[in-house]
């Protein structure tokens, strides 16, 4: 594989393989020079066709730290702005001699479309209500560095599910590696079908965090209510949020997750994003050395694919003699 | 010019009358004979029709020609060359160009541009001025120009109320009226059909039902105003059985499926290959089998096309900024004959004099195959398979979903006025 579009095309394996990686560059980022030269002389240009900062920034710093060469496209200051269509954009950057493109962009499936135009690795980070891969990553890694494994764990995803990448994503991620996944929204949240979701669905919150060992939160956007999907957020937060009185209901030792921004006093009440339990910080930490890991395995190698979740674990690391 | 005389010889005449061996001898605009063992005129150019189906020409009740407005994506021109390509002697102008064909005036131009081209080019004129759902169009200046269908196709009439005036008012016109059916408040914001593949790819979707609620309302409308209503690119299942009540009910409605409704599902999008967006959507394959199922058992009268080219700036964009629509002409017999488990018969039934009547072109269209009927006739050779190239189609634009898809039927030449315009697969202009 060349690209990462899905979590789905890494496979458990390649997921795995990932998380492997990811330890070495953890190790990396605790160092006092935390920079390695793993990817000297390849260049990494970040198009954001939609306003970020946690990603953008924690793409552009890993690839720093790898000694990678990084170009920002910023839409609002381009030729964008002049009427530039996308697949003219990326093949023009293309032609400067780019190694990798990260792209953000609000329509989904446009990462796919975009390594359809051009020959370089491409990686998606967040396509419109589709996918996010590298979060997916970055929250199992971090499960993962707190509990060990996330075999047999329930995972409660809580809220908008139906226009959320981060969703996607990780509801495929926590299934592959043997979760049990419970997504818990208002019946307008939630996608009009969940055939061939791994999941099981509720929409009483009260009844599920007794027994949830992750409860995952996702950030609810205030035009909701415009759309008649919601009759106000208050009735969300009452309904769905994790107040104080609902993070009692949870088992001692459970994760709270965020992807951020988070909107506090919304899906969270602000004390509780600030608890032990809660783990939002600790996401953002594990969100560089994850993209350091997925960097150096599509551009540090050989030309083999190391993302392909189909090799074995370290069958891949040299070329073929 | 002097009369020409064509001999289509060797073939199967096949129309609505039935089937028989025969050669097929044009002289002029005008079927001369029909019989089997014709002696060769002097001077006549002789088609080979061996092994061939002769039929009368396809008469397709849904094309955009993109003209004016948008000729980057197709003229008047191209896409007639096209359609006789595809074995149509008759295309119906959609009226969704730039400026739309709401009035007379645009009616003529149209028309007018349609007098040189390679297929006989109708015009369907708009129900509402400007298609924007307000205020009728001038329906009886543009019924005496011949216009015999009426569509704000592109979007459906929202407007209850004024559906029902429409059908009142036309129906001293002797003029029927079709229905894009979309209730646009569902519908607003998708961009595929909403279900198991919507919400899998993160595409706004739009339902079934935002079609068969207007479905309804028009079948109840019918009803009310004794109007005629033709039911243009039905998808759904709903949509299928509702007209087939409706029929039971002896109302006076038709309907119409477009080929890639029988031939593809809504899986295809996860490409996110914008050549698969279509209004209406891609639908499951239980609607796709619904749809088979009323064009085998009559609920469906016409294959047509629905053909919408596209310029690559259009298409080669993020999936929901995409126009929806996809070529048709070329590739629409073939589908039939390849997708469809119907004999010959039928699929001619549904794409030439079913058709041809809801036009109103039965005088000239649509056959018969008889001596004296206007020399409007396509020969197709039902065994042939062939790979769709996209960058091999007549259209000024590729977007055919088709594109490396094998299919089984060609059409070999086609006849319009007297004229062979298409000869072993080649147009002759």
């Amino acid at each position: 594989m060349n690209h990462l579009l899905s979590l789905a095309d890494l496979g458990a394996d390649g997921v795995d393989e990932v998380m492997r990686v990811t330890d070495s560059f953890v190790e990396v980022s605790e160092r006092a020079i935390p920079r390695v030269p793993a990817l000297r002389g390849k260049t990494v240009v970040s198009l954001f066709y939609e306003e970020s900062t946690r990603t953008r920034l924690s793409f552009e710093l890993a690839a720093k730290r790898l000694s990678a060469d990084t170009m920002n496209f910023a839409v609002s200051s381009s030729s964008v702005k002049k009427g530039e269509s996308l697949k003219d954009t990326c093949q023009t950057i293309e032609a400067m001699g780019v190694d990798a493109m990260v792209v953000r962009h609000s329509s989904a499936g446009v990462p796919w479309q975009v390594a359809s135009w051009v020959d370089c690795a491409v990686i998606n980070a967040g396509d419109g209500w589709h996918e996010h891969p590298t979060q997916a990553l970055l929250d199992c890694y971090t499960i993962r560095s707190h509990r060990g494994s996330l075999e047999g764990l329930r995972i409660a995803v809580v809220g908008d599910i139906k226009h959320s990448r981060v969703a996607r994503s990780n509801v495929l991620a926590f299934s592959l590696l043997g979760a049990e996944v419970t997504v818990v929204a208002p019946p307008t949240l939630l996608p009009p079908s969940l055939e061939g979701w791994p999941v099981e669905v509720s929409t009483d919150l009260d009844a599920v965090l007794p027994k949830a060992d992750v409860v995952y939160l996702l950030r609810m956007q205030g035009e909701r209510q415009t759309e008649a999907l919601l009759p106000s957020l208050r009735e969300y937060t009452a309904r769905y949020g994790l107040t104080r009185a609902r993070a009692r209901m949870l088992p001692d030792d459970a994760m709270v997750m965020h992807p951020g921004p988070i909107n506090r006093g919304v899906e969270i009440a602000s004390d509780v994003a600030d608890l032990p339990g809660s783990v939002i910080t600790r996401q953002v930490a594990n969100g560089v050395a994850v993209r350091m890991a997925v960097l150096f395995l599509l551009l540090g190698q050989g030309p083999s694919g190391p993302l392909s979740g189909n090799q074995g674990p370290s069958g891949n690391q040299g070329p073929s003699a | 010019m002097t009369a020409r005389t064509i001999l289509v010889r060797g073939g199967t005449v096949v129309d609505a009358t039935g089937s028989r061996p025969a050669d097929v001898l044009i002289d002029g605009l005008h079927i001369q004979a029909v019989a089997e063992g014709l002696e060769v005129p002097a001077g006549a150019t002789v088609l080979d029709a061996g092994g061939c189906v002769v039929a009368p020409g396809l008469v397709d009740l849904h094309t955009h020609l993109r003209e004016p407005g948008r000729e980057e994506a197709e003229t008047v021109e191209t896409g007639a060359r096209a359609a006789a390509l595809g074995g149509f002697t008759a295309v119906v102008a959609m009226p969704n160009t730039e400026p739309p064909i709401d009035s007379a005036a645009a009616v003529r131009e149209v028309l007018g541009l349609g007098l040189a081209a390679m297929c006989d080019v109708r015009v369907a004129g708009a129900i509402t001025k400007g298609r924007l759902g307000r205020e009728l169009a001038p329906l009886g200046e543009m019924a005496d120009l011949g216009v015999r269908l009426f569509t704000d196709d592109g979007s459906g009439v929202q407007d209850a109320r004024l559906m029902r005036r429409a059908l009142e008012y036309a129906s001293a016109l002797g003029v029927v009226l079709g229905q894009h059916c979309e209730d646009a408040v569902l519908a607003a914001g998708g961009h595929m059909h909403e279900g198991e593949w919507s919400s899998r790819l993160g595409i706004p979707g739009m339902p079934a039902e935002a079609e068969e609620v207007m479905v309804g309302r028009d079948i109840a409308l019918a009803r009310l105003t004794g109007g005629r209503v033709h039911f243009l690119h039905l998808s759904t299942a709903g949509s299928v059985e509702a007209v087939r009540a409706a029929k039971a009910e002896g109302l006076a409605v038709t309907a119409e499926a477009a080929p890639h409704h029988f031939s593809l599902t809504d899986a295809v999008v996860a490409s996110y290959d914008t050549v698969f967006k279509v209004n209406p959507p891609l639908r499951p394959a239980s609607d796709v089998e619904a749809v088979k199922a009323g064009l085998a058992d009559g609920t469906i009268d016409a294959i047509a096309t629905d053909h919408a080219p596209h310029a690559p700036e259009d298409k080669d964009v993020p999936f929901d900024h995409a126009r929806p629509g996809m070529l048709g002409l070329e590739t629409a017999l073939a589908l039939a004959l390849t997708e469809l488990d119907l004999p010959i018969e039928r699929v001619l039934a549904l794409l030439s004099w079913q058709p041809a009547r809801i036009a109103g072109l039965e005088s000239s269209h649509g056959g018969p195959v008889a001596e004296g009927r206007p020399a409007n006739l396509c020969v197709i050779d039902p065994a042939t398979a062939w790979v769709v190239d996209p960058g091999a189609l007549a259209s000024r634009s590729r977007n055919t979903p088709y594109g490396g898809r094998k299919l089984t039927g060609r059409v070999r030449h086609t006849v319009l006025r007297g004229e062979p315009v298409v000869v072993d697969g080649e147009a002759q202009r």
